[in-house]
């Protein structure tokens, strides 16, 4: 019987708990449709059955770092969704020229392609060198990867039309070195940012930011988590920052929504101002 | 559409939510179906087709306007609603929340297809358990048919169309060699289960 058919909802249940008490990860606030089919995948994966994937979880702490790693979704592109990065660019950047400095947090930034995006954008609006760029995960493989801005040179091919769909200034050719099969990404696009870890679900404000951007990772969380972790975000803007989400994610509680004014409706662009 | 049996009149009792997925082929045939559905029509009503995400879509609006149904795209959260059509959005898997709201997935694709049929009708099957009507339509490959089979498995009702009048065999074909499928129906019976559906849940509401 298909996998998806043993692992019930109450199996996830169990396994949300399972790893709440063994490594103090507490994915209660996820939706579980989506967890669901993440667990169904490890087990497809690593061949497991329901019951193999909970001896897992709780004698193999190595297992654990692979399970953290495949029960997020960490699919991501450079200049992904090429409009948002052209309202960024257009309604975004302008307002914060005049800014001695400009500090961008980029949450849940998976494996960077989101974070240098930002830092293409800010080098060509002159800005790059007044900037300082946070990418933080929960994830610390995808970390890994982001700091060595070293992806697989296939991928440069999507990275590269989004970017022209976004109204690129020159090639993205010009911001890697391919080596063999990989794209390089250049240092000099490197040199003022960070990587580190931090949870959403458990983290606290550890900055204040004039670009908070964080897509494609509220629709895996459930309203309640989505309302914490904007609250979050809402602190951690400073007056007039700006909040960026994905195409799908939005300000859905008025009394947060009231504290901000839209920037850009479609690509979810809103700027705080109160 | 007279001679349903009890088994399966007692399946569309149950209903709380159809689901339609389709794909090459299928479209045409979802358009009028939906077009038809009266605005008493008891059920929300979830709909996955594969289409790009290059193109800009106006199925949503056109049916919105022309049918007696609302019809949006599905939204992240959202609260599902009876007499309303749900949309998966090109690009993210519809999926179902058991406090009977939508989200949105952005995972791999499934059989290269984002938003899977699979996908929403396994979800909306955990939910919703037997109280599911899913129908499966024309299609060049095989989504579909796992999740027909898991909706099978919970007593939910499952619809095949017709391999034989299906635009494209292969989706509706793989589905009925998957799973015991309860219906296998033309397109006017397609048709006239709708009404039987409306019949049947509005008498009782
Ligand atoms: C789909 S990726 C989005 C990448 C990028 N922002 C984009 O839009 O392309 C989602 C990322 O969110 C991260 N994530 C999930 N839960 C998180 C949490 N609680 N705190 C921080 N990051 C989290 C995942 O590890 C993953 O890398």
């Amino acid at each position: 019987m298909p996998l998806n058919n043993l692992l019930t909802l109450e199996l996830v249940e169990e396994i949300i708990d399972l790893v709440r008490k063994v490594y103090g990860f507490d994915f209660g606030g996820y939706s579980r449709a989506s967890l669901k089919r993440r667990m169904v995948r490890i087990m497809i994966l690593k061949n497991l059955s329901v019951f193999d994937l909970k001896s897992q979880i709780i004698n193999d702490s190595d297992f654990f770092e692979e399970f953290l790693l495949e029960i997020t979704v960490n699919v991501t592109e450079m200049f992904r969704d090429a409009g948002f990065y052209k309202a960024v660019r257009e309604k975004v950047l302008p307002y914060l020229s005049s800014y001695p400095r400009i500090k961008v947090w980029n949450a849940g930034c998976s494996s960077g392609e989101e974070l240098y995006s930002f830092a293409i954008l800010l080098d060509e609006e002159k800005l790059y060198g007044r900037s300082f760029l946070y990418g933080t995960d929960i994830n610390s493989e995808v970390l890994e990867t982001a700091r060595k801005g070293i992806y697989d040179l296939r991928k440069m091919k999507q990275n590269s039309e989004n970017y022209i769909a976004s109204g690129s200034i020159n090639t993205l050719a010009d911001y890697y070195v391919a080596k063999y099969d990989a794209a390089i990404i250049n240092s000099s696009l490197k040199k003022n940012t960070l990587f580190s870890i931090h949870n959403l679900v458990s983290d606290s404000v550890f900055n204040e930011f004039q670009i908070i951007s964080c897509r494609n990772v509220l629709i895996y969380f459930n309203v309640e988590l989505q309302e914490k972790v904007l609250n979050l975000f809402y602190e951690s803007l400073c007056p007039l920052g700006f909040l960026c989400l994905g195409s799908k994610e939005f300000l859905r509680d008025e009394n947060l929504a009231r504290k901000f004014r839209i920037i850009d409706k479609t690509e979810n662009i809103y700027q705080k101002i109160e | 559409m007279n001679n349903l049996n009890p088994a399966i009149s007692a399946k569309i009792k149950n209903a709380k939510i159809l689901l339609i997925g389709g794909s090459a082929g299928g479209f045409a045939i979802i358009y009028d179906l939906l077009l038809r559905l009266p605005q008493s029509f008891p059920l929300p009503v979830l709909v996955v087709i594969h289409r790009s995400k290059k193109y800009k879509s106006v199925i949503e609006e056109q049916l919105d306007i022309k049918g007696k149904l609302r019809v949006k795209m599905a939204e992240d959260k959202e609260r599902i609603q009876k007499g309303t059509v749900y949309f998966a959005p090109p690009d993210y898997h519809l999926l179902v929340e058991q406090d009977g709201s939508l989200s949105l997935d952005n995972s791999e694709p499934v059989h290269y297809s984002r938003p899977a049929i699979d996908a929403t009708f396994q979800a909306a099957a955990d939910v919703y358990k037997k109280n599911v009507i899913a129908v499966l339509l024309s299609g060049a490959n095989e989504d579909g048919a796992e999740g027909i089979a898991y909706v099978s498995e919970l007593n939910g009702l499952t619809i095949v169309q017709d391999p034989q009048v299906a635009e494209v065999k292969v989706m509706p074909q793989a589905a009925i060699n998957k799973a015991n499928v309860d219906l296998i129906l033309n397109n006017e019976q397609i048709a006239g289960i709708m009404n039987t559906i409306n019949k049947i849940n509005t008498t009782i509401l």
